[in-house]
């Protein structure tokens, strides 16, 4: 039996210049006219709330610009300084557009800041119990599974009434309620990918489990991950305005959209919508926003949705 | 000798009972040298070559035996010291070449990567050798390659670069386990062209695990037909296959289709595969044997009929003649 050999390979074509991966993803991205709605919205917000200082009339959070003379007006009104409050203010004098988007900024930065720390902490833990399996994946995943079926409300409730109040304490209650969702999801594609002949094939060439787990597993688990962390944002924000609603958040001196929302719901009965109503719309654009770039990015990055 | 396996009995514990993958392996192997390990599917042949890597996972366990790579024994060798064994002095080579590269890393990243996990080199010069490796299996352009995701390029290729990052760390021993098996024929013979050469130039020892004779026949210098388990038959490539001595190997080369019988049928070995749960008593081709006896109750051991040729049978034929 002979086989013949040919002379090294064939002449090959060249690799074939492909989009860039980033720009394949944005123009898929960008093909749904609700996800450039959702995403120019939602950068509008974010651009409103870090430019807060430069465009509202009154820091909210100096209570020497903030009067009592200046309480509950309709929006319109002119305030006792000179200025229009186009959206009115509350009890306590504040100018509800300033007060919006500087509460605004505190949302967002709860909403980043705790789903980012419960993104890597969860990812971390979800890894790790994936690649190490058996007992201790057993344990972690019950712990995971205990977490999860508590109401996720209720959980932050208990913990920041043990923790107290505060933006950090928020922020630790918030990623303690959150982790176990990422954790989930890492732990799933991540045993996925370690049965994958490539891990096996990674382990073959003598590499570090440190160095399979981060390099080889963990960019595979990745768009499962950023769809999660999105959603687990918008719901960070909803969780922490609850929290401040129900006025176990923030303090009254530095109001979030949630203890605005409670401020203005005294005067509900009494025609005064504005003090509510401004706020909540302005939290109800921020979280369906990012729900809908949320929604696009599972979508775009999910292999078996795509057409 | 480059690697020496002796005895070798790699089990698995499960709930329904034992199953002996690996029960009793022997075999050599020299410097340069091509070893083709066949088999059918659970003949353990895969399982041979992982046990050689020190990857049996739970609930296997080499049972006994023992595995030397230039002398050193690898049996019950240190995790932190297989991993220093593992893609620098043994490397492996897998079936799907589609499934063998990370998706998300780029050719160079994971060649270098390869390099750097047995050696502190500065990344200019693992990126010299890497390009110099694509080279050497006949990869055009392997500047712009390296560059490349590997769903970039085509399943030959990447065949071509798995085997590129076996050979970097220049090893004592590659194993290949079905490496031209998901690839189409053109591709294959030009693989094991490739294969080939890079091992006399390099004298590495390669054993090709395959189930493919004819592939098997193009590349190997020694053949060894395992069997439930057991090597049943060993020897130099042209003496197996032109006087086949065990009946299970005779039925082997029978099965496969050649041009100079044509019109005829195949033969076919009757049955199954013995369950390696529940081996029969005495020889494990027993069942399906033409030229089974009373005697082959018994275990048969392995002979030497004619020189450089061995056979684990009571009634080998003679001529290697047809079954």
């Amino acid at each position: 039996m002979t086989i013949e050999h040919t002379d090294a390979a064939s002449p090959m074509v060249p690799i074939p210049k492909i989009q860039a991966p980033w720009r394949r993803f944005a123009s898929e991205f960008f093909e749904s006219w609700i996800a450039r709605v959702a995403l120019f919205t939602l950068l509008t917000i974010i651009l409103l709330a870090l430019a807060a200082p430069w465009i509202t009339p009154q820091n909210p959070y100096d209570l020497a610009q903030v009067s009592v003379m200046d309480g509950r007006l309709p929006p319109g009104e002119e305030s006792f300084d000179g200025y229009t409050m186009w959206l009115g203010s509350d009890g306590a004098g504040r100018d509800l557009y300033s007060a919006i988007l500087y509460g605004l900024r505190i949302s967002l930065a709860v909403g980043v800041a705790s789903g980012g720390i419960a993104l890597v902490i969860g990812s971390l833990i979800g890894l790790f119990a994936a690649y190490i399996g058996g007992r201790v994946e057993t344990f972690i995943m019950r712990l995971v599974d205990l977490q999860l079926s508590f109401p996720a409300a209720l959980t932050a409730l208990i913990l920041v009434a043990i923790l107290g109040k505060g933006i950090d304490k928020i922020i630790i209650a918030l990623v303690l309620v959150q982790w176990a969702y990422y954790a989930r999801t890492v732990r799933g594609s991540a045993l996925v990918e370690r049965r994958k002949e490539y891990i096996e094939a990674a382990t073959c060439l003598g590499l570090s489990h440190g160095r399979i787990v981060m390099r080889h597993i963990m960019p595979n688990c990745l768009a499962p991950l950023i769809v999660v962390g999105t959603v687990q944002t918008a719901h960070a924000i909803a969780l922490e305005a609850t929290l401040s609603f129900l006025g176990v958040g923030l303090p009254q001196t530095e109001p979030s959209l949630g203890v605005l929302i409670a401020n203005g719901y005294e005067y509900m009965l009494s025609g005064r919508y504005w003090i509510s109503v401004f706020p909540g719309l302005a939290l109800l654009f921020t979280i369906v926003s990012i729900n809908l770039v949320g929604d696009r990015l599972r979508d775009v990055l999910n292999p078996r949705l795509s057409k | 000798m480059t690697l020496t396996v002796s005895n070798l009995h790699t089990h698995f514990f499960t709930r329904a009972g034992v199953v002996k993958a690996v029960d009793g392996v022997d075999f050599q192997i020299a410097p340069g040298e091509i070893l083709g390990l066949v088999g059918e599917s659970g003949s353990g042949k895969s399982i041979t070559g992982f046990s050689i890597m020190g990857l049996i996972d739970d609930p296997g366990r080499i049972v006994s035996g023992s595995i030397r790579l230039k002398g050193e024994e690898l049996v019950g060798a240190s995790e932190d010291a297989m991993r220093t064994v593992r893609g620098n002095r043994i490397a492996m080579i897998f079936q799907d070449p589609m499934m063998t590269l990370n998706p998300v890393l780029r050719v160079d990243t994971q060649m270098v990567e390869a390099i750097r996990a047995h050696e502190k080199i500065s990344k200019r010069d693992a990126l010299a050798r890497c390009r110099d490796a694509l080279g050497m299996v006949g990869i055009p352009a392997p500047e712009e390659r390296l560059r490349a995701y590997p769903h970039q390029l085509s399943g030959g290729m990447r065949q071509r670069v798995a085997i590129a990052i076996a050979f970097l760390n220049e090893p004592d021993l590659i194993i290949a386990d079905e490496p031209t098996t998901a690839l189409d024929v053109t591709i294959q013979s030009q693989i094991i062209h490739e294969a080939q050469s890079l091992c006399k130039r390099t004298g590495t020892a390669l054993v090709w695990i395959t189930h493919d004779l004819a592939v098997v026949a193009g590349i190997a210098d020694r053949i060894a037909v395992m069997y439930a388990g057991r090597i049943v038959e060993t020897g130099d490539i042209d003496a197996v296959i032109d006087t086949a001595l065990h009946p299970y190997t005779v039925g082997l080369l029978g099965s496969v289709p050649t041009s100079n019988r044509r019109g005829e049928r195949l033969t076919q070995i009757p049955g199954m595969p013995p369950n390696v749960m529940n081996l029969p008593k005495g020889c494990a081709f027993g069942e399906r044997c033409p030229r089974r006896s009373s005697e082959c109750d018994a275990e048969p051991l392995i002979t030497e009929p004619r020189p450089a040729q061995a056979v684990r049978c009571f009634h080998p034929h003679g001529q290697g003649g047809k079954l």
